[in-house]
């Protein structure tokens, strides 16, 4: 007959149940996560927001437990994280590969500071600059997007380091409005005075600048992560994996890939978008050096470490991405007494070498690793469970 | 899928098929190589019409060509009275078709109730809005969509299996869950793509009974090479040979024909045993329990 398809699994025979494929380790499918025994609350709005207070405190906590040097690369943590958030739904549920989305940062960091930059009067207020920031990027990523649900795998590569290749260049064409190489510098408002009485309150110590920048961050962090994973957990994730796994299979259910290609595309600029905006203020500058084609490939980097769907995963990667090459930098120095500059290139190196070892031995990243053995152990103690009878 | 099926009156006021899909004049060239030469077909209200031929005939193409996966050099497909022009794969679900592929296709990275859900996917309401904000709506649609997949997961009695991911269960599991992924969509026109490959003699008896349990709310069209399920459940059955129909008509008809008979014996790769079969059943290859009554 003419079955080209063998028989998946030997009958009676299913050992390990968790799913084949390394991108999909990372994200727990949101019916299996509700099924199990869990005290934490049935609506999925309440369980987030939970989730979303005890970070909250945690962000606080070590904000205020850590000092200033260690708050600025906090925010860094940050803006790098929202983005890499974006690009784990756009790669990872949605199985599209971007190298262009620190040129989509570029655009909600130019936005931002354009609307900044006023020359008499107030500028905006910030919620509101920052959020036409994220429709800016938004509408081109939906452009991108168009683009890209007509391609596939290394075009689409392709076609996306051409953006992160050309935007930087696009700043120095509009030199006038743009700034061109020194690019526009960004300054924003000292903080409140109720920031200041409320961080005095907290830890007796004085609201700097760069605090209230780290505050800024993370609430844009927190915020971008409720939101994503509300998405990532209700059908639109489920959409979007399944155009992902079985193209096919999923247009006969009714699901039109092109249109949902695009979605994700948007919501991932969005996100970028967001990342930029918070680059631009916590940098005070928007410039074209903050947006070499190297901050995109930094990005996907933190996204495949970590694990690709996985938002915690891409927390995780953008936490390695700027804390790892300090640490490497400081270990170099201190034990094998090079020279700073050398250790700060031999920290390349070692982030190199990390993620070699990574796709060498955690092919699905590490929370995507400890995901999978999770599951496997569960399905073995099923099967054993079912033998027992 | 022992399981009595489900009491789906309370859906609707009525639910028998009205629906009638006619293909007409199709002809599918792939590059110099044609594919389908002048095929019709009909597939009347709840009637299971059966697609067979040896390999290469054409069933797949043809199946392809009513789902829009492949365009037509020519030829109508009218559904419901209206003709299907420009058809998309992605509008299939909504005009009530549904289709299950000759492989499995399932999504392999998410449970088996997700991949039903995913099917599930043009009876949902809440939006992106909706599910951005993680709106207490959002969570209703989502519960409603998994009763309706359990519910189609239990009438193909592969409930347990909710939790697990496909690539870990049996072949013959992965295609009750395909069906169901198909069947939760509530479509007026079953396609059926080489359902019974990989089951075992009474899984494929189970299908058959399923299969004629299912034309009372919707129509099927079937292809197969088991004939003997072929035989058994279809009420009209259409031949192909080399992309030309060169028969069609009641299994009995279908049977006496000696045009069949020669293409199926012409064709000298694996079908031996299906035109046996064709000439008549041996009481042997028919499960125990369909023996009613004394054979002639
Ligand atoms: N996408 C394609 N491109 C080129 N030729 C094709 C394509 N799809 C099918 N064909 C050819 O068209 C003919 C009919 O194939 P089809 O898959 O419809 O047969 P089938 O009846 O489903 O056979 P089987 O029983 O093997 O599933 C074959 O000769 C096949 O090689
Ligand atoms: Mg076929």
């Amino acid at each position: 007959m003419s079955d080209t398809q063998t028989p998946a699994g030997t009958p009676g025979a299913a050992s390990s149940d968790a799913p084949s494929t390394a991108t999909a380790a990372g994200n727990a499918s949101s019916a299996a996560a509700s099924s199990g025994r869990s005290f934490l609350p049935k609506s999925t709005l309440l369980r987030h927001l939970l989730v979303l207070v005890l970070c909250a405190v945690g962000a606080v906590a070590l904000l205020e437990l850590t000092e200033p040097g260690t708050n600025a690369q906090i925010s860094s943590v940050a803006y790098y994280a929202i983005a890499a958030g974006g690009l784990t739904l756009l790669t990872g549920l949605n199985g599209q590969i971007s190298l262009g989305h620190g040129a989509l940062m570029a655009v909600g960091a130019y936005t931002t500071a354009l609307l900044l930059d006023v020359d008499e009067g107030e500028p905006l207020p910030l919620p509101l600059i920052f959020l036409i920031a994220v429709a800016a990027t938004a509408l081109v990523g939906a452009l991108v997007g168009v683009a890209a649900a007509r391609l596939h795998g290394p075009y689409l590569a392709g076609a996306t380091l051409a953006l992160a290749v050309g935007v930087p260049g696009l700043t120095l064409y509009f030199k006038e409005t743009l700034g061109g190489e020194q690019g526009i510098n960004v300054r924003i408002e000292r903080a409140p005075d109720w920031f200041d009485e409320a961080i005095n309150a907290i830890s007796g110590e004085n609201g700097s600048q760069t605090k209230w920048l780290a505050y800024i961050s993370v609430a844009c962090l927190l915020l971008t992560y409720f939101l994503l994973a509300n998405l990532m957990r209700s059908r639109m994730g489920r959409t979007w994996r399944a155009v992902r796994d079985q193209e096919v299979a999923a247009e006969l259910a009714g699901i039109s890939l092109g249109a949902w290609r695009i979605l994700a595309f948007v919501v991932s600029a969005a996100a970028a978008g967001l990342a930029g905006a918070v680059l631009a203020i916590v940098v005070r500058l928007a410039a074209p050096g903050s947006f070499l084609p190297v901050l995109s490939l930094s990005l996907l980097t933190a996204v495949v470490i970590g694990g690709l769907g996985s938002l915690f995963g891409a927390l995780l990667g953008s936490a390695l991405l700027v804390f790892l090459p300090r640490w490497a930098s400081d270990i170099g120095r201190d034990s094998f007494d090079i020279a700073s500059a050398q250790a700060s290139q031999a920290a390349y190196v070692v982030y190199g070498l990390l993620l070699v070892a990574v796709m060498l031995f955690a092919p699905a990243g590490l929370v995507g690793t400890v995901r999978l053995a999770l599951l496997r152990r569960r399905a073995a103690r099923a099967t054993a469970r079912a033998g027992g009878r | 899928m022992a399981e009595p099926p489900h009491d789906r009156t309370a859906d609707g006021p009525d639910r028998s098929p009205t629906a009638r899909l006619e293909m007409t004049g199709i002809n599918v060239a792939f590059g110099g190589v044609t594919a389908l030469e002048d095929v019709s077909l009909t597939v009347e209200p709840g009637q299971v019409h059966g697609l067979i031929g040896p390999n290469g005939a054409g069933k797949t193409t043809m199946f392809n060509v009513a789902c829009g996966l492949v365009r037509p050099d020519s030829g109508r497909i009218t559904w419901r009275g209206e003709e299907l022009r420009r058809l998309r794969p992605a509008q299939l679900s909504k005009l009530g078709i549904a289709r299950t592929l000759q492989g499995v296709g399932l999504f392999p990275g998410m449970t088996v109730l997700e991949n039903v859900m995913v099917g599930a996917h043009r009876h949902a309401k809440a939006g992106f809005f909706s599910a951005l904000f993680a709106i207490p709506t959002a969570d209703k649609d989502e519960e409603r969509l998994r009763r309706r997949a359990l519910d189609a997961l239990a009438e193909l009695d592969a409930v347990e299996y909710a939790g697990r991911y496909p690539g870990s269960l049996p072949y013959p599991v992965q295609k009750r869950v395909a069906l169901a992924r198909a069947l939760v969509a509530d479509p007026e026109l079953l396609l059926l793509d080489e359902p019974a490959s990989g089951l075992s003699e009474d899984e494929m008896h189970e299908l058959g009974e399923l299969i004629r349990v299912l034309c009372s709310r919707m129509s099927v069209l079937l292809v197969e090479h088991h004939m003997d399920l072929v035989m058994r459940v279809c009420d009209r059955i259409t031949v192909l040979d080399s992309g030309r129909q060169i028969a069609v008509g009641t299994p009995e008809e279908i049977r006496a024909d000696p045009a069949v008979t020669e293409a199926y014996l012409g064709d000298d790769v694996d079908v031996d045993a299906d035109a046996a079969e064709l000439g008549g059943r041996s009481a042997a290859q028919v499960p125990a329990s369909t023996q009613e009554g004394p054979r002639g």
